[in-house]
């Protein structure tokens, strides 16, 4: 589909094509609403179900059959009728639900009477002394590559840190028959006494019996060391090797490839830049939106689902799709059939019931969100160190948006994406403030890069080019 | 490092990476491409020139920006392979010829 031939206004715009935006997508268009769904990568699914019509990957087993239940989500879109705009990048939006859509080298504006933000969520930064260098990537990345292209890492490879996805990735690898060296597992132990009054709504979920499987697949394979404290990554040029304490004890491994992964956290710029409220959430140790039942935010007409409106994983995102969905029916169509919001909620509480545990369990430990070291690099972008940011806070630096004036942290490329979090912690740890008063990087659109032309070429209205043209 | 899966059977798309002509799959991004072909790094830095390599591949960490068929900083791992592509990497700093 190409954007000059896109109508100019839809019922509802859902920025996302994953688990929560597919699933609102066939609530809203299967109600009757013009319903266009954009994402910005090839194909729908986003990350949880990336690739999932087109991977490569035909043995089952590997990638297991939680992913391939995307199948149905994306096949329930499809029928409904929605507009599925596929490698479109969603530049803009603001508080009038006008959109900016980039695909192909050209741009244009379309407006909504209702935006469902479906972003998702990204992987929590990991600020580690040499995570800059080549050879180090997130578990979720290399993940994507084997769903999207059937690649595995070969060579020495070690996975490091917490969280499910840890696992997940790690199962997924050992079934595909690549050797992992070893996974440095860095869930301190006390966590697990922290995490057991969780325990009951967990172990009522399916993710328990799963999750425990998981680790014994992987155990029963890979040598797992417990109670990592501390990870330094080496090279020159490149990675070389992984440096790791744990209780007391240090060893270094040779290593060609090292993922990192402790947890994900909402992807929130595009909601930030839109003027959405957000507060931070202690225990998820990230901003996540303010949102009513329904998932709308702040701004009227825009609804946030899925992970990004908080981390509660996939199958809670497409719950909350749904409900997103719901709303919108009633609020756009309220004569037309939508499903049954309760029984949509019910599912909801008994897949959050399970992130008690998860959460508390998977908190990843203070030193490897803010660097002790003063030497790590904190903005990947600018190369800003960890020491930089906590002297302009000695300084008298308030927050994150004086310190890119003081230092142009979260001023590169990423815009602050894999600096914005371990920022805010520096600065609150260093000033002793909490990170709400803190707070975080301001965003402004364009929340993703648009060359000029793109921009010049736009198609405006007659009465935009009179207002300044003579 | 990386391989590919030995079920894994795709269409081959030749691209071509700064001058060398480089063989991907159909459904591979730009950056998955490089580095199935080992061409790591994908980048020097414009602030120290150091080497850099795709991180995220999932369209946040813009370390895997490339030029591609003309157009400067295009996210690799957004942008499937095409046939006849012309990806070229960034070296560090932009000189300005005065």
């Amino acid at each position: 589909m190409r954007l000059d031939s896109l109508r100019d206004t839809f019922d509802v715009a859902i920025v996302g094509a994953g688990s929560a935006g597919l699933a609102a997508a066939a609530v809203t268009a299967g109600a009757g609403l013009a319903t266009l769904v954009v994402d910005e990568n090839a194909g729908p699914g986003g990350q949880i179900y990336r690739a999932v019509t087109t991977s490569p990957v035909k043995r089952r087993d590997i990638l297991g059959e939680d992913y391939w239940a995307g199948e149905r989500l994306v096949a329930d879109a499809v029928r409904s009728g929605a507009a599925m705009l596929d490698a479109t990048t969603v530049w803009s939006l603001d508080r009038d639900l006008a959109i900016g859509l980039s695909r192909d080298g050209s741009a244009r504006m379309i407006t909504a009477r209702r935006v469902i933000i479906a972003t998702g969520a990204q992987e929590r930064p990991f600020p580690i002394p040499g995570w800059t260098l080549p050879g180090v990537m997130t578990a979720g990345g290399v993940q994507t590559m084997l769903k999207a292209s059937g690649l595995v890492p070969a060579g020495e490879t070690v996975i490091a840190g917490t969280g499910p996805l840890l696992w997940l990735l790690a199962s997924q690898l050992v079934r595909a028959g690549v050797a992992i060296a070893a996974i440095l597992d860095t869930t301190p132990r006390a966590a697990y006494l922290k995490a057991a009054p969780h325990a009951a709504g967990f172990v009522l979920s399916p993710l328990f019996a799963k999750g425990l499987a998981l680790r014994r697949e992987v155990a029963a394979k890979v040598r797992v060391i417990a109670g990592v404290t501390e990870i330094r990554a080496a090279g020159f040029g490149k990675l070389a090797s992984v440096t790791y304490a744990a209780g007391g004890r240090q060893e270094t491994l040779p290593v060609d490839n090292l993922l990192l992964h402790q947890g994900v956290v909402p992807n929130v710029n595009l909601a930030m830049a839109a003027g959405c409220q957000h507060r931070w959430d202690a225990r998820q140790l990230c901003f996540v939106p303010v949102l009513d039942a329904d998932g709308l935010s702040s701004v009227p007409g825009i609804a946030i689902a899925g992970d990004g409106a908080g981390i509660a994983g996939a199958w809670a995102a497409e719950e909350r799709g749904r409900l997103a969905g719901v709303a919108a029916v009633r609020a756009l169509a309220p004569q037309a059939s939508a499903p049954d919001g309760q029984a949509i909620r019910q599912r909801l509480a008994r897949h959050e019931a399970a992130r008690g545990f998860l959460e508390t369990l998977f908190q990843p430990p203070r030193q490897f969100r803010v660097p002790p070291s003063d030497d790590t690099i904190v903005c990947r972008c600018e190369e800003v160190t960890a020491g930089t940011v906590r002297e302009a806070a000695r300084l008298g630096c308030e927050g994150p948006n004086q310190l890119k004036a003081f230092t142009r942290c979260g001023m590169g490329p990423c815009q602050g994406r894999l600096c914005g979090l371990t920022v805010t912690e520096i600065i609150a740890e260093t000033r002793g403030l909490s990170p709400e008063v803190v707070g975080s990087y301001r965003l402004r659109p364009p929340v993703k890069p648009i060359s000029l032309g793109e921009l010049a070429r736009m198609p405006a209205s007659a009465a935009a080019v009179k207002a300044v043209v003579r | 490092m990386f391989r590919r899966l030995p079920e894994i059977v795709q269409r081959v798309v030749t691209i071509t990476v700064d001058g060398q002509r480089v063989a991907a799959q159909e459904g591979d991004s730009v950056a998955a491409a490089l580095l199935a072909a080992g061409l790591t790094p994908t980048r020097l830095t414009p602030v120290s020139g150091a080497p850099r390599a795709p991180y995220c591949m999932m369209g946040v960490c813009f370390e895997c920006i490339v030029t591609i068929d003309g157009v400067a900083n295009r996210q690799g791992c957004l942008v499937p392979v095409r046939e006849a592509m012309q990806v070229t990497t960034i070296a560090g700093r932009r000189e300005l010829a005065i």
